[in-house]
């Protein structure tokens, strides 16, 4: 240890750093559960999409997933976000710039719209997953199309979807992070705050860390409660 | 009665089944073998209109599965299917995977469907399986409830496809016990299946199928102890080695 | 209609040198150091398994972003004097990162059948000269898809160095909106950079994919 340095763990709860702390916390659950009901409505229609006999439905599916998952999260939200507004021209876009909480609103909807692209991939896989023949004993026993979708490989689908789908979750919280880098004075935004104001990052940012670990905990939780309740009872290998 | 002429079918450019002809009777069992990829799972699932074809035509009852005003759904009602790997839903007990169909299209009460799918796994020899999920199931009782998931619908006619390559010996048995029972019990049925034994015990008709044609047809007696081709030769010999 | 990016090009293109240069580094570091994690992860020694997947366990849960403020706050302190961004940045990404590749390899380790590494055993071999010449090569090339994959997010993870002044591709594309205010073509054309670089290595990941199926050794 060359450099000394004093430690002051004191900034992770007083006033108001740790009401700072605790506000972004509160904006990253806000912005990471908005944007999680857009990437799963979303993402279910894209992931149906990319199975359905119309192939130019089935073409726009695959071309929204493959440009959305292969460009950095951070370059779409700055997209979103500075030249989002200009692409609806030059009076629109200066109303849309004095909108409040702007980027706000920017990062829901850009961490929705990135997110949808990675649950079609799996809502896609799901359905892979089941067998051909498992339609066909479907339709066998005299079921339509849609009553096919409806009673047996949508439930089924999901069901089988469950584990990936909470790493997706986690991770909407962790990606919700790059939203300070548009100014969203989310959780890791605070700490760095912290840092600004007392040069203690590290010890803001080491609580910032637990602060996630506990999210983190408690949404596998909640989960797995899910996973419990609609688990099919007997299949393993999951 | 199942009429089937002239039926053709190709996968892109690979003909899967050539000029295949045959006429199945009320309380007729067909049974069907050949080497695998000689087309006889794709002929069941043209009979049923789950793959479409592009030569030729099924008719059941006299309604033709070709015809684009058919209503296949409606058509699918009278016949049931049993496939190979039990194909049942994960996600249900065997009793829901029995009273699903009957409720959703037959829309029959609750109780009504219940009543006939616990008649039904009695038959087949599993009564106290019902509320059980197929993963907690054998395969051959996975079979068995397929089977009842099929005959929920009343249907007129049965086919089965390769029923029991996906069981172990010892669950052979129990799946062909209840496939002679219904065929004795005067069940219309199309068996794709290498069961030999099944064969001679209910067979009417067999049927040798390769690269997509039915090249020889005859009792079980005549195809067994005197078949004429030496494709047919040849695959007996393997499958009784 | 890109004369934005078309003065600037030299400027950009360096940055997106700096970012192949981050990746690198990141890539070579968290593979390697991934290989290890993933085999400790399998150890039946519990001074090895416990703290290691603690370590795993703990960086899945938490940002990235969080993770390279936390080396660069924490760097200084440990070397004695103030440090650039571009090692700050490559320590945090192997730590990070391993955690991802470490999952991937324990993964393929588990593919490995317990008689193949007995069948070795049986030859004189050392538990690490198994691995040496048994399971991680056969791993390796049953994971190279993931791996791939797994590759082109760290190569978009890189942008995050942004955040602490690395001049790679994302800042100087945002140094160059600040002069020239065309953010639709400056931030489009990162976008499509990163669009091509990562599409060109998701066919190379399918190319893996379908020959490894061939040999079916997947």
């Amino acid at each position: 240890m060359g450099l000394t340095y004093e430690f002051d763990w004191g900034v992770l709860w007083r006033y108001p750093y740790g009401m700072w702390l605790l506000k972004g916390l509160g904006l990253t659950i806000a912005i990471g559960m908005a944007a999680w009901i857009i990437a799963l409505a979303l993402g279910i229609l894209i992931g149906t999409l990319r199975i359905t006999r119309y192939r130019l439905l089935r073409w726009f599916g695959t071309a929204y997933v493959e440009v959305l998952r292969n460009i950095p999260l951070l370059v779409q939200l700055f997209f979103w976000f500075y030249a989002g507004p200009m692409l609806f021209g030059e009076t629109l876009s200066r109303k849309i710039n004095h909108i409040s909480g702007l980027n706000i609103w920017v990062s829901i909807i850009g961490i929705g719209l990135y997110t949808a692209s990675r649950v079609a991939e799996h809502v896609r896989a799901g359905f892979a997953s089941i067998g051909r023949d498992q339609y066909q004993a479907v339709l066998s026993t005299g079921m339509t199309q849609i009553q096919m979708y409806r009673y047996v490989i949508i439930p089924y689908a999901l069901r089988l979807i469950i584990p990936p789908l909470t790493t997706e979750f986690l991770t909407v919280f962790k990606n919700t992070s790059i939203a300070m880098t548009i100014g969203v004075a989310e959780l890791t935004f605070q700490s760095y705050q912290i840092d600004a104001d007392t040069f203690h990052g590290l010890e803001a940012t080491t609580g910032a860390m637990f602060i996630y670990l506990i999210l983190g905990i408690t949404v596998v939780k909640f989960m797995n409660i899910v996973e419990k309740k609609y688990k099919i009872q007997g299949l393993v290998g999951r | 009665m199942i009429e089937i002429k002239k039926l053709n079918k190709w996968f892109g450019d690979f003909q899967v089944l050539v000029d295949v002809d045959e006429v199945i009777e009320r309380g007729q069992t067909v049974v069907i073998c050949g080497p695998s990829g000689s087309g006889k799972s794709t002929l069941l699932r043209c009979i049923n209109g789950l793959e479409p074809f592009q030569k030729g035509d099924v008719t059941v009852d006299g309604v033709s599965v070709a015809d684009p005003k058919t209503n296949l759904y409606k058509l699918r009602e009278k016949i049931g299917m049993v496939f190979q790997r039990f194909e049942l839903y994960p996600h249900m007990t065997a009793l829901q995977n029995i009273t699903l169909a009957p409720m959703k299209v037959r829309k029959w009460s609750r109780r009504k469907a219940e009543e006939k799918a616990r008649q039904l796994l009695e038959r087949v020899g599993i009564p106290d399986k019902a509320d059980v999920y197929p993963a907690n199931l054998s395969g051959g009782q996975q079979q068995r409830v397929a089977i009842a998931r099929a005959l929920a619908m009343e249907p007129d006619y049965m086919m089965f496809d390769e029923p029991t390559s996906a069981l172990d010996p010892e669950m052979i048995k129990e799946v062909l016990d209840v496939m002679i029972d219904l065929a004795k019990g005067g069940m219309t049925m199309l068996c794709v299946t290498h069961e030999m034994g099944f064969a001679r015990e209910v067979a009417d008709e067999i049927l040798f199928m390769d690269h997509g044609r039915i090249v020889e047809r005859g009792t079980y007696e005549g195809f067994f102890n005197n078949p004429k081709t030496d494709r047919a030769k040849e695959f007996l010999a393997q499958i009784l080695d | 209609m890109f004369d934005a990016v078309g003065r600037n090009f030299g400027f950009l293109m360096g940055g997106l040198w700096v970012t192949f240069q981050l990746s690198f580094f990141a890539l070579t570091g968290g593979i390697l150091l991934g290989m290890i994690v993933g085999l400790a992860r399998l150890s039946k020694k519990p001074w090895i398994y416990y703290p290691v997947t603690a370590y795993v366990n703990f960086l899945r849960n938490i940002p990235l972003i969080l993770v390279i403020f936390w080396f660069y706050f924490v760097m200084p302190i440990l070397v004695g004097r103030s440090i650039d961004p571009f090692p700050s940045a490559v320590i945090s990404f192997i730590i990070f990162e391993a955690t991802y590749f470490g999952e991937i390899f324990r993964a393929g380790y588990q593919t490995i059948s317990k008689d193949l590494v007995n069948a070795s055993y049986a030859t004189g071999m050392t538990y690490w000269k198994t691995a040496r010449y048994i399971t991680i090569p056969i791993a390796f090339r049953r994971m190279l898809p993931s791996l791939i994959t797994q590759s082109i997010v760290t190569f978009q993870d890189t942008s995050l160095a942004f955040v602490i002044g690395l001049r790679e591709l994302v800042r100087r594309t945002s140094i160059v909106d600040n002069l020239e205010v065309r953010s639709i073509e400056l931030y489009g054309f990162a976008a499509l950079v990163y669009l091509v670089v990562c599409l060109i290595g998701s066919q190379i990941s399918h190319y893996f994919e379908e020959k490894g199926r061939k040999a079916s050794i997947i």
